[in-house]
């Protein structure tokens, strides 16, 4: 008996985002009430598929009924719903505030929003290789047309740098599943665990080729050290909304490396068993120094902003580096407070920029903004999630990684370099806040002007306000709820760390031989 | 035959890596084209050489040729063609905004 919901996730961003493409441009409030009624769908799924595999079970939905390894099959574990919820909620926020705006701006935003979420939700959910690379490629066209969405000069650039190195980062997948498909035959993921652990002598060498091609690609998706650079331009140069929903996209990448690198290439692997381990966690330290130089460096809001992923992705897989189960509670905790928190902080920027007139996200000195005091304090709350400081979720997060660093041999650097690292965020953020805020000019009063193509009649600032303080919102539930929610980052953990259990699930008992 | 197979491979992908190092966008797409390639030509080899062998079991047969590969080139080159376009249109684009077609958008080259 199969349970259909598994395959809901995929299904309904699809049907939706078909439908909208139906339904006239003219049309956009039918449009905007409908992709938030589906994602508003998507936040209900993902809550009663995560309270269905928080009890042991592991869902396999087969497609097709063609049973595992020869069909694609969709797995449902705890670190899918996870996943599933966090991404369902950041595009909840996101969306209400690209509905205010940048829906507006160019044609299908609503279509393209769908087919992202949908991209996303397969990824999440898939448990064969190659269709993962479907779902990434469908993730990827979306955000190709998102990121370049209304439009501009600076946008065309950042895009085309984007398309071109993701187009290359698929050529490489595309030859790793080919080496694995030819050496194993086979890409079902759980049938790939077992083949690998038992690879013959000769075929190990090739299939240890295929773990780090695939390592590429991930760390390529993650924004991991030597292949970040097109992150930071492509991120601060796209609209508000779009760049809070891609928080979630170098998230993939961190979730496709926790999933290869425990299931397929984890401790039972053999012969190519802890392929990464000694790479992840030095790239991972140096990602998060290079984060946070840009962090300081950076001249414009928005580039600091995305520079802060760079490095916040550099604190997560430092936490999946250290390859032990505190290690892996530690990243999942961050990984939902980094995602909302740099949301928040990409909206926050849009906003205040909006204010400055012509000088926008530039760190120069500019005028008096208007409602300074509301969205002062929003911005100095935000800065103090992202550095990490008390009473926020940040804090709670890096608390966690540093115990779980404890016990690890390289202890004094991971130690030195979280929390130099920190200091260095909270001085750039300082300084920006005190530029934005404290050392402003009272000049005339600019005009409030948003994107310079259009005219929008300005909200009152608390609407305009919504999608962020639930993002903070949400950031104060990680930490109200610390004590649930590392309980069950530990279930996932103990989950992703006995992949025996989910090949069984997969392949019925007689997977393991 | 093994050896022609891995020398046209290994010229398209050194192609290919060589036109995307490229500073002008046209041999940086005609460069994805060539990886694209060489890529399904990978993907396709990976079911093993096979000339005449039927792709379903029948009785009496024992070697087979391997159809999932065909299968999984299909979607690839699809999804290659659906991509080639759309930075086809973006390089295109890219032009019209930025006046000239060099990647990073300089004016002077």
């Amino acid at each position: 008996m199969m349970n259909h919901i598994v395959i809901a996730p995929v299904l309904l961003p699809l049907l939706v985002g078909t439908l909208l493409l139906l339904i006239r441009q003219q049309n956009l409030p039918f449009q905007r009430i409908l992709s938030i009624a589906s994602v508003a769908a998507q936040v209900v799924l993902a809550a009663v598929l995560l309270r269905t595999v928080s009890s042991e079970e592991i869902l396999v939905y087969a497609v097709g009924n063609w049973p595992a390894p020869f069909g694609i099959i969709l797995v449902a574990d705890r670190l899918a719903a996870w996943m599933l919820m966090i991404s369902a909620l950041l595009a909840f926020c996101t969306l209400i505030y690209a509905v205010r705006k940048s829906d507006r701006i160019g044609q299908h935003f609503h279509v393209l929003f769908q087919l992202q979420l949908l991209g996303l939700n397969g990824a999440f959910l898939t448990g064969d290789l190659f269709n993962l690379f479907v779902f990434f490629e469908i993730l990827l066209l979306a955000s190709y047309s998102l990121l370049l969405h209304g439009g501009g000069r600076l946008r065309t650039k950042a895009g085309l740098h984007f398309v071109v190195i993701n187009l290359v980062g698929s050529t490489l997948f595309l030859f790793a599943i080919g080496i694995l498909y030819g050496t194993l035959g086979t890409l079902n993921m759980a049938d790939l665990a077992v083949k690998v652990a038992a690879s013959p002598n000769e075929n190990v060498f090739l299939v240890r080729v295929a773990g780090f091609l695939l390592f590429g690609v991930f760390a390529l998706k993650a924004a991991l050290l030597p292949i970040y650079t097109w992150l930071p331009a492509a991120y601060a140069h796209t609209t508000a909304a779009v760049a809070a929903l891609f928080a979630i996209m170098t998230k993939v990448g961190a979730y496709c490396i926790l999933r290869v690198y425990t299931l397929i290439y984890g401790e039972q692997a053999g012969p190519a068993a802890n392929l990464i381990e000694g790479w992840l966690l030095p790239l991972a330290l140096a990602t998060l120094i290079v984060g946070m130089i840009g962090v300081i460096a950076s001249t414009r809001l928005r580039q600091q902003a995305a520079y802060l992923v760079v490095a916040s992705i550099g604190s997560m897989l430092i936490a999946f580096g250290l390859n032990t189960n505190a290690g892996i509670v530690a990243g999942l905790y961050y990984l939902p407070h980094s995602t909302f928190a740099a949301a928040a902080f990409f909206l926050l920027a849009d906003i205040i920029a909006n204010r400055r007139g012509k000088i926008n996200d530039k760190f120069d000195l500019g005028p008096i903004i208007a409602d300074k005091r509301l969205l002062g304090v929003l911005f100095f709350m935000t800065a103090i999630l992202i550095v990490g400081l008390p009473p926020f979720s940040g804090f709670i997060g890096k608390i966690l990684i540093l115990q779980a660093a404890l016990t690890h041999s390289i202890l004094p650097w991971i130690m030195s370099i979280i929390l130099l690292t920190s200091l260095l965020g909270l001085i750039a953020l300082a300084r920006s806040g005190s530029l934005l805020f404290y050392r402003a000019q009272s000049m005339e009063t600019v005009s409030h002007t948003p994107d310079a193509s259009v005219t929008v009649k300005s909200d009152s600032v608390t609407v305009e306000l919504i999608p962020v303080i639930s993002l903070l919102l949400l950031c104060i539930a990680l930490v109200i709820y610390a004590g649930p929610v590392t309980e069950f980052s530990l279930t996932i953990a103990d989950q992703i760390l006995q992949p025996a259990v989910y090949i069984r699930a997969v392949l019925g008992d007689g997977g393991i031989t | 035959m093994e050896a022609l197979i891995s020398i046209i491979l290994g010229t398209l992908t050194a192609c290919g890596v060589y036109l995307v190092l490229r500073f002008r966008t046209f041999p940086v797409v005609l460069g994805l084209t060539f990886l694209s390639y060489a890529a399904n030509l990978f993907l396709l080899v990976m079911g093993r050489l096979t000339i005449g062998k039927p792709p379903v079991i029948t009785d009496g047969i024992t070697d087979y040729a391997d159809p999932l590969p065909q299968a999984l080139v299909l979607t690839a080159i699809v999804i290659g063609f659906a991509m080639t376009a759309f930075v086809i249109m973006l390089s295109l684009k890219a032009y019209a905004a930025l006046g000239n077609d060099h990647v990073d958008g300089k004016h002077k080259l």
